[in-house]
């Protein structure tokens, strides 16, 4: 049995499409067997909602009268630096930009309530925005200096970027060390006294389809409530790790560069977040339909989370030391049943993604997909496989005394 | 249940002591200690001898005694507040990511066994504010 793509959107045109999210096929295929489940089901949704650092956003502020060229001058939005670097009205903001005057980690650990993440939340709710710049001036664009609000509706353009989202798998942090840590993976008790996750699992997008047979460049998805699409592999992306029988990664893998208009998006799922003692990012709402074109496409998406492994990392010691080491595997059934072990010790688990805002993704893509709002795309390329040779390297440091 | 014996029941009861600047320096504790026969345990406690000072306790004792004990606090100028308003989550900034679970040595929060969903149970709550800034969408409001 196979099925095109075309063959698929055709249905959905019509509204007969059988749509399910990631979960709801496992029990389906365990009820009907994967050969019927397959044949039956024409597209499962996937959903993901997390901590994504390597977000940002660009957009267009049209021209100021008289004409100021921001592009080399200085850009704050909301007090958060902007980066400023391109034409006269085209404007940057990462996720984890922060106030200059924001103290940071100097009375540990810094709160970072406020950055770059944040303004996008904001950018996307729909508020204003204090935009406050400055720059050289030049004959053809006189001003040197500009203080206004702008709102999204006013842009020209507004456009969420990210290189970097829905890690196909991530590690599991702990902290052998006997002082409390602030990670991006949470607030870390001592001795092993907690452990932090983050991946919607069984829902996560990479993880239904794990060997990119489906998902590529140009694949339309959810993204931040609106509609967006994959634009490249993401950075980082590392194939090449190690897979468990079923083609899941037990470690990091695959990353999506995704894009898509900022202004049809929603601040439920582009939420500003503060890590403690770490850093300003944005929590990222993102899912992607799998379209069911044959029965090892459906057998992947039937996946569990007690099949999905996921490495033990010492954040206290062997992370930022780039030590390759690793405390064990643990699933992530074992990880949602709130205690794993580790070294003979139970250690509590806290999560940083939200698997019932995952869900709510999965089943608001799969709503758009049975109304016929939203349309599968066949993608423009693939994304590398498992076999291409792709690999995440380190930075190789040269010390700048030497040739 | 008689009157009396409503007033023997012993109650168990957690609030927050709001101290203005010139009570700070008076042994407040010690005479509900001494004179009503309070049982008290200090769960959160900040006072300055500039500022108003704050205190979380909780109460052990007879219900006539906590009647009066309260009666005495307020006749001294504290101002008492019933401990459960003062942390608050803001349900629109929630999005259950379960960050909070570990972060609380009361157990206040759980995440819901197959939905994941995470409650916050403020009967739990001590008020340490640890959940504060832990929570990554600062989904957690400390009131005072």
């Amino acid at each position: 049995m196979t099925k095109t793509i075309d063959e698929i959107n055709q249905k959905i045109k019509q509204g007969q499409a059988v749509v399910v999210t990631a979960a709801e096929i496992i029990e389906i295929a365990k009820q009907e067997g994967v050969k019927k489940a397959a044949e039956r089901v024409d597209v499962v949704t996937t959903g993901t909602f997390g901590p994504m650092c390597s977000s940002g956003a660009y957009f267009n502020i049209g021209h100021a009268k008289p004409r100021i060229k921001l592009g080399g001058g200085k850009a704050y939005l909301n007090d958060v630096p902007a980066y400023a670097a391109f034409a006269a009205a085209d404007l940057f903001i990462g996720a984890n930009a922060l106030p200059d005057d924001d103290p940071r980690n100097r009375n540990h650990p810094g709160d970072f309530n406020y950055g770059g993440g944040h303004v996008i939340e904001e950018l996307a709710a729909g508020h204003d925005i204090r935009l406050t710049a400055s720059a050289y001036g030049t004959d053809c664009y006189p001003r040197k200096k500009l203080e206004t609000w702008i709102n999204i509706k006013d842009l020209n353009e507004a456009v969420l970027f990210n290189m970097r989202n829905a890690y196909q798998n991530y590690n599991v942090a702990v902290n052998t060390t006997d002082k409390t840590i602030y990670t991006y993976m949470g607030v870390l008790k001592p001795r092993l006294g907690s452990a932090g996750y983050s991946s919607a699992g069984q829902l996560s997008p990479l993880m239904n389809d794990p060997c990119y047979k489906t998902i590529g460049i140009g694949t339309r998805i959810f993204l931040g409530g609106g509609i967006g699409y994959v634009a490249w592999p993401g950075t980082q992306f590392n194939p090449g790790a190690p897979r468990t029988e079923n083609g899941v990664p037990r470690e990091g893998a695959a990353t999506l560069c995704v894009i898509g208009d900022l202004k049809q998006m929603s601040s439920r799922y582009l939420v500003g977040t503060s890590m403690l003692g770490y850093g300003c990012s944005l929590t990222v709402g993102i899912g992607v339909p799998i379209p069911i074109l044959n029965e090892e496409i459906l057998r992947y998406t039937t996946v569990t989370d007690a099949e999905i492994l996921a490495p033990i990392i010492d954040y206290g010691t062997s992370y930022p030391n780039r030590i390759p080491e690793s405390l064990g595997e643990v699933s992530y059934a074992e990880l949602r049943s709130g205690k794993i072990k580790v070294q003979g010790k139970s250690v509590p688990t806290a999560s940083l993604s939200s698997y019932p805002r995952a869900l709510e993704i999965a089943n608001t893509l799969k709503e758009w997909i049975k109304n016929g709002k939203f349309l599968l795309t066949d993608p423009v390329a693939p994304l590398p496989g498992p076999d291409s040779g792709v690999k995440f390297k380190p930075l190789n440091e040269r010390p700048l005394g030497e040739v | 249940m008689s009157e009396k014996e409503k007033t023997k029941k012993n109650v168990v009861k957690r609030v927050v002591l709001h101290f203005p600047k010139r009570v700070v320096d008076e042994p407040i504790l010690f005479r509900l200690i001494k004179d009503f026969n309070l049982e008290f345990n200090i769960l959160k406690a900040s006072i300055t001898p500039e500022a108003e000072g704050l205190m979380v306790v909780e109460l052990k004792g007879e219900q006539s005694n906590y009647d009066q004990g309260v009666q005495y606090l307020t006749n001294s100028g504290v101002r008492i507040q019933a401990l459960s308003q003062d942390v608050t989550r803001n349900e629109d900034r929630c999005t259950s990511c379960g960050a909070c679970v570990t972060v609380c040595p009361a157990g206040a929060f759980t995440s819901e066994p197959g939905t994941m969903v995470v409650r916050f149970n403020s009967k739990k709550c001590v008020v340490c504010g640890l959940c504060i800034k832990a929570c990554p969408p600062r989904a957690m409001e400390l009131h005072f």
